[in-house]
C-alpha cells in the first residue's frame, strides 16, 4: 500500500472528462485510404502499368514534400497521420492515365507546399489539396490534362463520356451505361469506376468518417438539375456515373478543413456544389465541373459556417 | 405516450466499463476509525461548524449549519470525538473540515426516530424533513434538495422525474440501488410528488440496465402516479435537461432551470435517501458508491459514511492492482480528478474511479482538422472548435457569441475529437473569463 504523501505529486490532476474516444486522425485518414482502394484497383485494372507509376509517384512525392517542409520548418513530422498519403492518391485519381511521369510529382509539391503547409497544413487549408493541384496542372499544362486514354493494354486517345455529351467529340459514340459504371471509359485515373467508389463511400459513412449531408446533397442537386435540364433520365445516369461526380461528391467535397462544419452549412456546401458543377457542364466551356465547383465552394465555406450556426438548445424559448 | 428508448439529440458512445461492478451486490463499507466531515459539500452556502475539539458526537448529530435557505446541515456519520476543526482538502477544494476520530460504537443521536410514514405526515412535514436530514443531490452536482422543491408560487411544477440513468461509464451505485432497494426508491418518489402536490412521477433508466428497468416495474405496479421510462444508452443522456427532453419533449431554455418547464429531477439516491430520512429519521450520513477503475484490485459497490478518507475506502477494495494514475470522484466523463488520495467522500461521491498511468496519460493534442464531429454530437448544438479556438486566442467576447456560456460541460466534444483536443478544458476557461467579466461589469 502506497502512503499518501508519496503519490501527490505523481496523481494527474486534469480537466474532465478523463476518458477518451480511439479516434485519431490516422485512423481517420487509414479509412480514406481503405475507401479509395477498390478504386484504386479499378484504376489499375483498366490502365495497368500507368496507374501503377502515377499513383506511386503522387504518393510518394506528397508523403516527401511534407517531410521536407516539416524538416525545414521544425515543426513536428506528421507524415504518419496518412493525410499527405491521401492527398497523393486523391491527385493521382485526377490525372489522366496517359500523363508523363513528372505531372503527379509536380501536382504533389504543389497540392502539400502550397496549398497544404503555406496556410499552416492540416486543417488549415482552405481548399482542397488534390483539386487545387489539378486546377493549377490543368491550366498549366492543358493538352496533357485533357489527354484521355482507352482502357486496357493498347491505349488510343479517346473523349471522355462527358466531352461526347457537350458535343465537343463529334463523331465518337457514347460508351455504355454498364463500362460507365465498371469504369471501362476514358477519363481521369480514379474517377472513372463510378461502383468502385461508391462502395468507398458507402465504407465511409458507415465509419463515420463523413455524413451523408455533403455527398447525398450534391449528388442529389446534379441528378435533379440534369434530369430537367438535359433532356430526362438517360441523360442524368450519364452526368451521374460519367464524370468525376462520384469521387468529388464522396471524397474531395468532404474534405474536412474546405469544407463546412455545421449541419446545415454542410447540405448548403452540398447543394452549391450540385448547382455549380450542372451550370459548368451543361453552359460552360468545360466538359467537366465537379473541382472548379468544389473549389469555388471551398472559399465559400467560412462564411456559410459563420451564417448557419445551428440554434443553441433551449435558445427560442428563452427570447419569446 | 410510448415510453420506450426515449432519447435526445446528440451525445456520444463511452464504452460502459460497467461489467467489473454491475453484478457486485452493494455493502457495508467497514466503520472508519476517522473521518473528516467538510462544510461545504452542496450547492449553495456553506455551513459554519457547531461543534468544537473535544466535543463528544454521535451519528446523525448535527454539526454544521447555515443560516441561508440554499444550503443543507451536515452530521456526524460517526459517534466519537472531535479532535480537529480547520481548513482542509476536500474533493471540491479546500474547506473547513470537522474530523472526528470514531468510538467504534456507532451511538445514534437522541434525535434520531422515525418521523412515520409518508401517508401520515403532511408535506409541510415531508419538506422539513428533507431539510433537517441534509439531503442533497446525490447524482454529483449536490444542490439541495429542499430548495428544489420549494419551487416559486409563479413556477407550477406538474411532473417529477426520477433520474436513473447512471449514463457515466463505470458507476452501478444506482443501477444497483434501484435492482436491491427498489421499493426504497419508489416510497422516496411518492415523498417528493407529495411536497409538490402532483401526481406524475416517471422513473428513467438506460435501457443497458434490463434487470434494475424489470425490479422497478414490478416495485410500481401498483403505483397509478408513477410510470417507467427507459432511455437510449448514450451519454449525457443523465443530464438534467437532456433527461427532461427525452422524457417529456420539453426543452429548458438556455440559462433557465427544470422547474421553468414544470419539472423537477431528482436523483433515484436522492429519493432513497429521503424515504430514510423519514423512516428511520437518520439523516444523510452515508451513501452508495463504485470504487472501480483499472488500478482497483477489487471494484465494489460500498456503502460509504461521509468523510472517511478515500485512502480508506480503497483500502477496502484490494488497493491498488497498480501504480495509480489518476484518482477521480465520480464517474470519467465529468468526474473531479484529486490530487491526493486523502480526501473523504462527501455526499456527491458517486463512485472514486481509480485508473492506472496508462489510462490516465493525457493524449498529446493535435491540430484542429475541423471534421466536426463535436458539432455534430454536442447535445446543446454548440460549435465547441470554434469556442476552444477563440478561448485558446484569449477572444472571450467572440467565444461568447457562439454560445460558449450554454456548455454544460458534459465533455462529450474532448471524447470524441480525433485530434485529442482539450476543447472542453479550454471552454470552460471561456466560461470563466466571460462571467468574471460580467460580474466586473
Amino acid at each position: 500500500m502506497m502512503g499518501g504523501l508519496e503519490m501527490e505529486n505523481k496523481l494527474i490532476a486534469s480537466s474532465s472528462p478523463h476518458l477518451r474516444s480511439d479516434e485519431t486522425i490516422s485512423r481517420i485518414m487509414l479509412d480514406v485510404l481503405i475507401a479509395l482502394l477498390p478504386a484504386t484497383l479499378a484504376s489499375v485494372y483498366f490502365f495497368r502499368f500507368n496507374a501503377i507509376k502515377l499513383i506511386v509517384l503522387a504518393v510518394g512525392a506528397s508523403v516527401l514534400t511534407e517531410l521536407v517542409i516539416q524538416k525545414l520548418l521544425k515543426k513536428p513530422v506528421t507524415i504518419n497521420d496518412y493525410s499527405a498519403a491521401v492527398t497523393g492518391l486523391l491527385l493521382a485519381f485526377n490525372i489522366p492515365a496517359s500523363a508523363p511521369w513528372w505531372i503527379p510529382v509536380i501536382g504533389s509539391m504543389f497540392a502539400i507546399a502550397i496549398v497544404k503547409h503555406a496556410f499552416g497544413g492540416l486543417g488549415h487549408n482552405f481548399m482542397n489539396p488534390a483539386l487545387a493541384a489539378r486546377a493549377m496542372l490543368l491550366a498549366s499544362w492543358p493538352v496533357i490534362m485533357t489527354s484521355w486514354v482507352t482502357t486496357g493494354a493498347d491505349a488510343v486517345t479517346t473523349p471522355t463520356p462527358l466531352a461526347i455529351m457537350g458535343g465537343e467529340a463529334s463523331g465518337a459514340t457514347m460508351p455504355t451505361l454498364t463500362n460507365i459504371m465498371v469504369g471501362n471509359i476514358g477519363g481521369c485515373l480514379g474517377e472513372t469506376s463510378a461502383i468502385a467508389l461508391i462502395i468507398g463511400g458507402i465504407y465511409l459513412l458507415y465509419r463515420k468518417v463523413i455524413t451523408w449531408r455533403i455527398p447525398f446533397t450534391y449528388i442529389a442537386t446534379v441528378a435533379v438539375l440534369t434530369l430537367l435540364l438535359d433532356g430526362g433520365f438517360s441523360a442524368m445516369t450519364y452526368h451521374l456515373f460519367a464524370g468525376g461526380l462520384m469521387l468529388g461528391a464522396f471524397y474531395m467535397a468532404t474534405d474536412y478543413s474546405s469544407s463546412p462544419v455545421t449541419p446545415k452549412g454542410q447540405i448548403i456546401f452540398g447543394v452549391g456544389c450540385g448547382v455549380i458543377t450542372t451550370v459548368i457542364r451543361l453552359y460552360g466551356g468545360y466538359p467537366e465541373g465537379v473541382s472548379y465547383s468544389i473549389l469555388l465552394m471551398n472559399v465559400a465555406a467560412p462564411i456559410i459556417d459563420k451564417y448557419t450556426s445551428p440554434k443553441v438548445f433551449g435558445e427560442v424559448k428563452q427570447n419569446a | 405516450m410510448d415510453l420506450k428508448n426515449l432519447t435526445f439529440k446528440g451525445g456520444v458512445h463511452p464504452p460502459h466499463f460497467k461489467k467489473s461492478t454491475e453484478e457486485v451486490p452493494i455493502k457495508k463499507a467497514k466503520e472508519p476509525k476517522i473521518v473528516k466531515i467538510p462544510m461545504q459539500q452542496h450547492i449553495g452556502a456553506p455551513c459554519k461548524p457547531i461543534v468544537s475539539v473535544g466535543d463528544k458526537v454521535k451519528v446523525g448529530q448535527r454539526i454544521g449549519e447555515s443560516d441561508a435557505f440554499v444550503s443543507a446541515p451536515i452530521h456526524s456519520s460517526v459517534s466519537g470525538t472531535v479532535k480537529k476543526v480547520a481548513q482542509m482538502n476536500a474533493p471540491t477544494g479546500k474547506t473547513m473540515t470537522v474530523v472526528i476520530e470514531s468510538d467504534g460504537k456507532n451511538e445514534v443521536h437522541e434525535s434520531i426516530k422515525s418521523k412515520g410514514t409518508v401517508e401520515s405526515l403532511s408535506k409541510e412535514e415531508i419538506l422539513n424533513t428533507i431539510k433537517e436530514a441534509g439531503i442533497t443531490g446525490l447524482g454529483g452536482a449536490g444542490f439541495p434538495t429542499h430548495v428544489k422543491l420549494s419551487p416559486p408560487p409563479d413556477k407550477k411544477i406538474d411532473t417529477v422525474i426520477l433520474n436513473g440513468a447512471e449514463c457515466e461509464p463505470y458507476l452501478t451505485a444506482d443501477h444497483r440501488l434501484m435492482l436491491e432497494s427498489p421499493k426504497k426508491v419508489v416510497k422516496g418518489l411518492k415523498a417528493i410528488l407529495k411536497v409538490l402536490g402532483i401526481s406524475n412521477g416517471y422513473i428513467a433508466i438506460e435501457t443497458n440496465k434490463p434487470d434494475a428497468i424489470e425490479a422497478m416495474e414490478k416495485a410500481t405496479k401498483n403505483e397509478s402516479d408513477i410510470k417507467i421510462a427507459t432511455l437510449v444508452t448514450k451519454y449525457p443522456q443523465g443530464d438534467e435537461k437532456r433527461l427532461i427532453n427525452a422524457v417529456t419533449g420539453r426543452e429548458v431554455p438556455s440559462g433557465g432551470l427544470p422547474m421553468d418547464v414544470g419539472l423537477v429531477v431528482n436523483n433515484v439516491g436522492t429519493a432513497a435517501a429521503i424515504a430514510d430520512a423519514i423512516e428511520t429519521g437518520i439523516p444523510l450520513v452515508e451513501r452508495i458508491a463504485t470504487i472501480t477503475g483499472s488500478a482497483i484490485k477489487e471494484p465494489k459497490n460500498l456503502i460509504i459514511k461521509v468523510g472517511t478518507p478515500f485512502k480508506d475506502i480503497i483500502e477496502q477494495c484490494g488497493g491498488f492492482s497498480e501504480k495509480p494514475g489518476k484518482i477521480v470522484m465520480g464517474g470519467p466523463m465529468m468526474g473531479l480528478a484529486q490530487f491526493t488520495d486523502e480526501v473523504p467522500a462527501i455526499k456527491g461521491t458517486s463512485g472514486i474511479l481509480v485508473l492506472n498511468e496508462k489510462d490516465a496519460k493525457i493524449p498529446e493534442p493535435k491540430d484542429c482538422i475541423r471534421c466536426g464531429k463535436c458539432v455534430d454530437i454536442c447535445p446543446v448544438n454548440l460549435q465547441p472548435l470554434f469556442i476552444s479556438r477563440f478561448s485558446l486566442k484569449d477572444m472571450y467576447d467572440m467565444a461568447e457569441g457562439y454560445h460558449a456560456l450554454d456548455c454544460i460541460e458534459c465533455g462529450s466534444c474532448s471524447f470524441i475529437c480525433p485530434s485529442k483536443r482539450p476543447l472542453l478544458q479550454s471552454i470552460r476557461v471561456a466560461k470563466r473569463e466571460i462571467i468574471s467579466k460580467r460580474r466586473k461589469s
